[in-house]
C-alpha cells in the first residue's frame, strides 16, 4: 500500500535525517550544557512521539483503506482511552517543562562573583565595555554621545573614568570565570548572540538587559546580531576572544580607559553642552 | 462506550419557516460585485486572499534565490531582501490566512452548515469584504511608492520599523499601518456576523454539540480574533503616530544616524506586548478553523464519526482560551522581566495538552474507518504530519530555556513555516479539493490533484525538515547573506541551495493546482449535489451550487450530530443530519 509506506518513510526518514545529518549544534563553550541536556531530553520525547503517532496512522492507512464491502466501525467515544491519553501527554510535557525550568532558574540566577562586561549595540556595530580598576562600569546615557564619547558615559561619574573602552575592537573574556554581560543599544533593537555560547538576550534602547556565562573553553568566536536592526543587520559582526587567564591580562593591559580616549578639552565641552549635568 | 444520541428530538414539528426577507440581486452588479450573498462574498474574499497570496509566494521565490544562492542575483540587494520578508510574513499571516479562513471559508460554510439562508447582516457581510480588499490595494501599493514596502519585518518592531535604518521608512511603514488598521475594521463587521450568525441563526434542532467540528473551529477563532486583532489596532495606530506626529509611545531616547532623536520616555517592549497578544491568538485563529476542517475531512473520507466529538469541542475552546495567556513565549529572549518566564513557559507547555489530544482523536479516527485514500484525505493525512512535526518543535521554543539558543534561528523560522504555513494551508487544499464541487457543481481532475498533493507534501517537507538543523546549527534568520562565519560549513550552504530548488519546484507546481481550477470549472465532471456521501447540511441543499437563500422555500431541520457514518444497521454508511429518525428506522427496517 504505497501511502501508507511513504507516510511511514517519512517516519523513518526524519530519524536517520537526525541522526546522520552533518548538521548539529556547535561544540558549547560556556557552562550552559545544561540547556543542550534540555534540548536532548526534548528531542527524544518529542521524537518518540512523532514516530509513535506517524507510524500508527501509517498502519491505520495500511489496515483500514477502503475496500468493497468494507465498513468502518461506529465508535463515537471512549472516555477511559482519552483520558489516558492526556494523562500520558501531561506526563510527557512535564518531563520536558521540569529540566526547563530548573535550567532557566540558573539562566536568571547570576552567581554573585561574575564580573560585569558591557556590550553596546548600535546601527551596525559592536562596542565594549570593562570596569577599570575600581571594578565598576560608569553610568551612562544615550544623551551624553558624542563623537568622542561614542558609548555615551558620563563624564563626571568618576567610576567611569577608569573604564576600558572598545570601539571597533574584539572583545576578550577569561577561561572559566563568570562573567555577566549587560547589554544596552543607543537605536533600535540588537542581539548579542554568540551561538556556541548558547546564552543570548536582545539588546533595547532605554533597557539594559543581561545574560551570564562561564566561559569553558578557549577560542576565537563570531558574534552576531540576531535581532533585525535595519538594512545591515547581516553585516554587524564581531568577535570574543576566550583566552587564559595570562594572555587576558597581557590583553586588558593594552586596553585605552575612557579618561585616556577623550582629551580634556572635550569634558568642558560636553557639560557645556548637556547643561552642567 | 458512551453512545452520543442523535435521535434526541424526535418529536419535532415539520418545519414552517417562512423565507426571510433577502436583498435578492437585482442587476449583475448586485449579483457578482456588491452581492450580499454570503457565498458571493466568500468567492470575492478567497479569490482576493488567493491573488495577494500569489504575490507573497513569488517574494518567497525570491528570498530563496537569494539565500540559496547569494551573490548570484544582482537584482536583490539587502534592502529588497528584508522588504521580501516583511511582505511575505505580512501578507501570508493576515491577508491570505486568516482572510481565506475566516471571510472564504467562514462565509461560504457557515450559513451553509449552521443551516441558516445566510449571514445575520448582509449588508455588513458586503461591507467587511470591500474593506478587506481596500487593505489589500493599499498594501500592495507599497511596492510603487518612493522607498518602497517596509522591510523592518512582519514583527514591525519599533524603534527599528519607523527609523530611517529601515527600509521603507517613509511610506511603506505608514502604509503598512494604515492597511491592517482598514483589515482590522472589514474583518470586525465580518468578524461580528460570523459570531451572531452562529449563535442566532442555527435553524432548528441544530444545537450546539451537534455543529460540525468546521463550525466550532471558524466560530470560536472568530471569538479570538474580535479579542485579539484590538490589540494590534491600537498597536498600529500607536506607532502611526510615533513616526508621523513625533510622539513617543514604543520610543525611548536614542540615537538616529549619528544624531540624538526627538523621541524619548516610550517602551519597545509595550509594542512587542501587544503586538504579541495578538499573534499568539492570531497563530490558532489560523489553526483552529484548520482544526475544524480537517476532522470533517477525516471523518467523512474515512467514513467514520469523529472519535471523542465532545473532547474535539472542548479541545478547541480551550486552546482558544488558553491562547490569551502564552503571548510572550514569543518574547523569552526580549529582554522582559526574566521571572515571565516561569509562568509563560508552563502555560504554553499545557496548551500542548489539548492540542495532543486532537492530533490522537484525528488518528483514532482513522482506526478501523473505511479510509477513502481521495485527495481531501492525502491532504489532511498530510496535515496530520506537518502539524504534528511543527507542533512538536514547537515544545522546544515554547520551553523557555531550550527557546534561547534557538530563538531568531533559521530553527524558529522552520517551525512556525511548518505549524502554520505547511499544514493550514494543506488543509486548505484538501478543503478545496473537497468543496469545490459544492461551490461549482464540478468535480476537480483526481489525477491532477494527486500530483499536486504528492509534490505539495513532499516537498513542503523537504524544504521545512532540514531547515530545523541549519537553527540548530546557529544560522540566524532574517539574514541577506551569512558571509564568512566560522561556524557555519559549506555544507550547510549547499543545504541553503537544496531548499531553495525544491522551493522553486514546489511553488512551480502550484500552477498545475491553478489550472485545474479553471479547467474543471469548464471541463470537470459534474458532481451532483452529495458527492463525498457527506452528513453536513452543506450537501443536502436542494441545488448545487446553492441559491440565494441556500434552502428553497423550508429550512432544514436537524435530527442528529454531524457525525453519523456508517451507524450500525442502517443501510447507507450516512446519515445527513437533517434525516428524521423515523426515516432511519424505516431504512433499517428495510434492510433487515
Amino acid at each position: 500500500m504505497a501511502v501508507a509506506l511513504i507516510l511511514l518513510l517519512v517516519a523513518i526518514g526524519s530519524v536517520l535525517f537526525h541522526l546522520y545529518s552533518p548538521w548539529w549544534w556547535t561544540p558549547i563553550a560556556t557552562n550552559w550544557a545544561y540547556i543542550d541536556h534540555t534540548i536532548n531530553i526534548t528531542f527524544w520525547i518529542t521524537g518518540f512521539v512523532f514516530v509513535a503517532v506517524i507510524a500508527f496512522m501509517a498502519y491505520c492507512v495500511f489496515r483500514f483503506h477502503h475496500k468493497e464491502g468494507r465498513r468502518a466501525d461506529y465508535n463515537p467515544e471512549n472516555k477511559k482511552l482519552e483520558w489516558w491519553l492526556s494523562v500520558g501527554t501531561g506526563v510527557g510535557v512535564a518531563a520536558m517543562l521540569a529540566p526547563g525550568l530548573v535550567v532557566w532558574h540558573q539562566f536568571v540566577t547570576v552567581p554573585a562573583d561574575a564580573t560585569e562586561v558591557e556590550v553596546m549595540g548600535q546601527q551596525w556595530q559592536w562596542s565594549f565595555r570593562l570596569p577599570g580598576k575600581d571594578g565598576r562600569l560608569g553610568t551612562s546615557d544615550v544623551r551624553n554621545i558624542a563623537s568622542d564619547n561614542p558609548m555615551g558615559l558620563n563624564r563626571d561619574d568618576p567610576h567611569a573614568q577608569d573604564d576600558v573602552v572598545i570601539e571597533n575592537g574584539d572583545l576578550h573574556l577569561q577561561m572559566g570565570k563568570p562573567v555577566k554581560v549587560l547589554l544596552r543599544s543607543v537605536d533600535v533593537l540588537h542581539d548579542f548572540y554568540v551561538p556556541e555560547f548558547r546564552a543570548k538576550m536582545d539588546m533595547v534602547p532605554g533597557m539594559v538587559t543581561y545574560f551570564w556565562i562561564t566561559p569553558i573553553r578557549t577560542g576565537t568566536f563570531d558574534v552576531l546580531c540576531a535581532e533585525l536592526c535595519g538594512a545591515a543587520h547581516y553585516q554587524m559582526r564581531a568577535k570574543v576572544i576566550v583566552d587564559e587567564e595570562r594572555e587576558y591580562h597581557a590583553w586588558l593591559e593594552q586596553q585605552k580607559t575612557f579618561a585616556e580616549l577623550s582629551p580634556a578639552r572635550a569634558v568642558v565641552k560636553a557639560t557645556y553642552q548637556s547643561g552642567g549635568k | 462506550m458512551v453512545d452520543i444520541p442523535y435521535d434526541g428530538i424526535a418529536g419535532i414539528p415539520p418545519a414552517e419557516v417562512p423565507e426571510v426577507e433577502l436583498y435578492h440581486p437585482r442587476s449583475w452588479w448586485t449579483r457578482y460585485v456588491f452581492s450580499q450573498d454570503a457565498k458571493v462574498i466568500a468567492i470575492q474574499y478567497s479569490l482576493t486572499a488567493s491573488a495577494i497570496g500569489l504575490v507573497a509566494l513569488v517574494l518567497s521565490w525570491l528570498m530563496r534565490l537569494q539565500l540559496g544562492f547569494p551573490g548570484t542575483f544582482s537584482f536583490i540587494d539587502a534592502n529588497q531582501y528584508l522588504q521580501f520578508i516583511t511582505m511575505h510574513g505580512m501578507i501570508m499571516v493576515i491577508y491570505l490566512l486568516t482572510a481565506l479562513f475566516l471571510g472564504g471559508f467562514g462565509n461560504y460554510l457557515i450559513p451553509l452548515m449552521v443551516g441558516a439562508r445566510d449571514m445575520v447582516f448582509p449588508y455588513v457581510n458586503m461591507l467587511s469584504y470591500w474593506v478587506y480588499l481596500l487593505a489589500v490595494l493599499v498594501l500592495a501599493s507599497t511596492f510603487f511608492v518612493p522607498g518602497g514596502p517596509t522591510g523592518a519585518g512582519w514583527t514591525l518592531y519599533p524603534p527599528q520599523a519607523i527609523l530611517s535604518g529601515t527600509p521603507g521608512q517613509d511610506w511603506g511603514i505608514i502604509l503598512m499601518m494604515s492597511s491592517l488598521i482598514l483589515f482590522i475594521i472589514g474583518f470586525t463587521m465580518g468578524g461580528l456576523n460570523y459570531v451572531v450568525t452562529v449563535l442566532q441563526a442555527r435553524t432548528r434542532g441544530m444545537t450546539l454539540m451537534r455543529l460540525p467540528l468546521t463550525v466550532w473551529g471558524i466560530f470560536t477563532a472568530t471569538v479570538m480574533a474580535l479579542l485579539a486583532f484590538p490589540a494590534l489596532f491600537v498597536a498600529s495606530v500607536m506607532l502611526l503616530l510615533d513616526r508621523l506626529l513625533g510622539t513617543s509611545f514604543f520610543m525611548p531616547s536614542l540615537v538616529e544616524m549619528g544624531q540624538l532623536s526627538k523621541y524619548g520616555g516610550g517602551s519597545p517592549l509595550l509594542f512587542q506586548h501587544l503586538f504579541w497578544f495578538f499573534g499568539h491568538p492570531e497563530v490558532y485563529i489560523v489553526a483552529l478553523p484548520a482544526f475544524g476542517i480537517v476532522s470533517d475531512l477525516i471523518s467523512t473520507h474515512a467514513r467514520k464519526n469523529i472519535f471523542g466529538y465532545r473532547m474535539m469541542v472542548w479541545a478547541i475552546v480551550g486552546i482558544g482560551a488558553l491562547s490569551f495567556v502564552v503571548w510572550a513565549h514569543h518574547m523569552y529572549v526580549s529582554g522582559m522581566f526574566p521571572q515571565f518566564g516561569y509562568f509563560f513557559a508552563t502555560t504554553t507547555l499545557i496548551i500542548a495538552i489539548p492540542t495532543a489530544i486532537k492530533v490522537y482523536n484525528w488518528v483514532l479516527t482513522l482506526w478501523r474507518g473505511d479510509i477513502h485514500l481521495r485527495v481531501p484525505m492525502l491532504f489532511a493525512l498530510g496535515f496530520i504530519i506537518t502539524f504534528v512535526n511543527g507542533g512538536l518543535t514547537g515544545l522546544f521554543l515554547g520551553n523557555v530555556v531550550v527557546d534561547v539558543p534557538l530563538s531568531d534561528t533559521m530553527f524558529v523560522v522552520a517551525h512556525f513555516h511548518m505549524v502554520m504555513g505547511v499544514a493550514p494551508i494543506m488543509v486548505v487544499l484538501g478543503a478545496i479539493y473537497h468543496w469545490y464541487p459544492k461551490v461549482t457543481g464540478r468535480m476537480l481532475n483526481d489525477l491532477l490533484g494527486k500530483f499536486h498533493f504528492w509534490v505539495t507534501f513532499l516537498g513542503a517537507y523537504l524544504i521545512f525538515f532540514p531547515m530545523h538543523y541549519l537553527g540548530l546549527l546557529g544560522v540566524p534568520r532574517r539574514y541577506f547573506e551569512l558571509g564568512d562565519t566560522s561556524f557555519i560549513p559549506s555544507s550547510a550552504h549547499s543545504l541553503n541551495a537544496f531548499i531553495s530548488v525544491v522551493a522553486l519546484t514546489v511553488g512551480f507546481s502550484q500552477m498545475v493546482f491553478l489550472f485545474n481550477l479553471a479547467w474543471s470549472l469548464f471541463k470537470g465532471e459534474a458532481s451532483g449535489g452529495n458527492p463525498w456521501r457527506a452528513t453536513t447540511l452543506e450537501w443536502q441543499t436542494p441545488e448545487t451550487p446553492p441559491g440565494h437563500g441556500n434552502w428553497g422555500k423550508e429550512l432544514p431541520v436537524v435530527y442528529r450530530w454531524a457525525y453519523d457514518y456508517s451507524v450500525p444497521g442502517a443501510a447507507e454508511d450516512f446519515i445527513p443530519q437533517n434525516q428524521p429518525p423515523r426515516a432511519t428506522q424505516l431504512v433499517q427496517g428495510a434492510a433487515s
